[in-house]
């Protein structure tokens, strides 16, 4: 119960500093928005193209903001000289983790979820019949993109070379997020709408063991 | 010094007996004729490679919990013959793969899984390079390491699932599958040469690792001074 107060506070501590500037979530639709438009007319994608296709363009575009998205997580903290404070004022590290991650799977999500009119819209796939379940994949994989990106962040922010870092070790790390995700996409923008059970419970597997990793593990990271 | 020289030679002659039996023991395929013999480099470097990376992780783990620097040596040096295992893996493969699929490359399940985990030790040998601070760069390397290693099953699951155009195993797959008696032994023989080499250069970096470390505290105490 300790853990859950004190992650609650610190998700509070991140909401606040982001919801003043807003200025990671600006950049981050932005940057998501200009990667679809692109990919959109490199291919200039037919409707069954788009079915195909569009799934991954648009996976890799969350993976590829994500990355950027992660960056200044930990950096944040570093360069304001706060993660000592924050080490300090907790008693259980893992609680930091929980509330950064919380934080970055919500900001994920709201982009995603901000953006997927316009790729409905650029991409002429509809999304409206089955929006409670690509709700669930976008949880489900930001969710994952986020445990694994906030470890990851923390790794890259005490390494030179940072910014190049993060997506290095985070790109390869998050495939089997991209290769589920994207299938499960895939089945629900089809023609006949389907739902892939095993796909979302594999997304919810890799969830389970990336969380248990960082709970096990987590407190090793922000060793001074 | 002749120690390390008897070693290598032994590892020489075991390499040699095992591509003799390769080439001139092993009895050629009905099917794929003479090319398949390139499963004993291939196959064998794969599993090597593979308990490289297992050594690696292990090590990896010792490290976070006991934080002696032999485990982190053990640690790269094995995290590297790993890599250089896998990299014969990945470029063995096509030159199988050409004749006998008709292509170089597919997205299959082991080839993309084998090099997705070839990239996560890339990383991991890149993000050494990138942190100064010995104790440091050990630890968050340890951690990477474990992260990556456990994501390797996963890569291989997802990919399994759903990018499926890949031949059945051969080894230990279903029924009809198998190779023949005596391609087994030469495979296990071929394996265990490799493991032979591969303990020899683990030995040899392993021992250059330590070195390097004891260089780098040396010349801190030497700054200090």
């Amino acid at each position: 119960m300790a853990l859950l107060s004190t992650t609650a506070v610190l998700l509070g501590k991140e909401l606040r500093t982001e919801f003043r500037s807003r200025e990671l979530l600006t950049t981050t639709v932005v940057f998501i928005l200009i990667v679809i438009v692109l990919f959109s007319f490199t291919f200039e994608p037919t409707s069954d193209e788009s079915r195909r296709i569009g799934p991954g363009l648009l996976w890799l575009a969350f993976l590829f903001a994500a990355s950027l998205m992660l960056q200044p997580c930990f950096l944040r903290e570093q360069n304001n000289d706060t993660l000592s404070a924050l080490r300090l004022s907790v008693s259980d590290p893992f609680a930091i983790f929980l509330a950064k991650l919380a934080a970055n799977t919500l900001f994920l999500l709201l982009t995603e979820l901000f953006l997927l009119p316009f790729f409905a819209l650029m991409y002429n796939v509809p999304v409206v019949g089955v929006l409670h379940w690509l709700v669930l994949v976008f949880v489900l994989g930001s969710l994952g993109i986020s445990i694994a990106g906030t470890a990851l962040s923390a790794i890259s922010a005490q390494a030179r070379m940072r910014e190049l870092l993060l997506p290095l070790l985070m790109l390869p790390l998050l495939t089997p997020i991209l290769v589920a995700s994207t299938e499960v996409t895939k089945g629900l923008l089809d023609r006949a709408p389907y739902v892939q059970w095993k796909g979302i419970g594999f997304l919810a597997i890799y969830d389970m063991v990336f969380l248990t990793a960082l709970w096990l593990f987590g407190e090793y990271l922000l060793e001074e | 010094m002749v120690k390390n020289v008897l070693a290598s030679v032994a590892v020489f002659l075991l390499l040699g007996a095992a591509a003799y039996a390769s080439f001139f023991i092993a009895p050629t395929d009905v099917k794929q004729g003479l090319i398949y013999r390139i499963l004993f480099l291939h196959v064998a470097s794969a599993w090597t490679g593979l308990t490289a990376f297992f050594i690696s992780f292990i090590a990896n783990v010792l490290y976070v919990l006991r934080r002696q620097r032999r485990w982190d040596c053990l640690g790269v040096a094995s995290g590297e013959v790993g890599l250089a295992f896998t990299t014969a893996v990945l470029v063995t493969g096509p030159i199988w793969a050409h004749p006998v699929w008709g292509i170089w490359w597919t997205w299959d399940a082991r080839l993309t899984s084998t090099f997705v985990l070839w990239l996560l030790y890339v990383s991991y040998l890149l993000l050494r390079t990138l942190i100064e601070e010995p104790d440091r760069r050990a630890l968050l390397s340890a951690l990477f390491g474990i992260f990556a290693f456990l994501d390797v099953p996963l890569v291989f699951g997802s990919i399994r699932w759903w990018r499926t155009q890949h031949p059945q195993p051969v080894i230990m797959g279903g029924p009809g599958s198998g190779l023949d008696p005596l391609m087994y032994k030469v495979l296990f023989f071929s394996w265990f040469a490799m493991l032979a080499l591969m303990t020899l250069l683990l030995r040899q970096r392993y021992r250059l690792e330590a070195m390097r470390g004891d260089l780098e505290t040396m010349q801190h105490e030497l700054e200090a001074v």
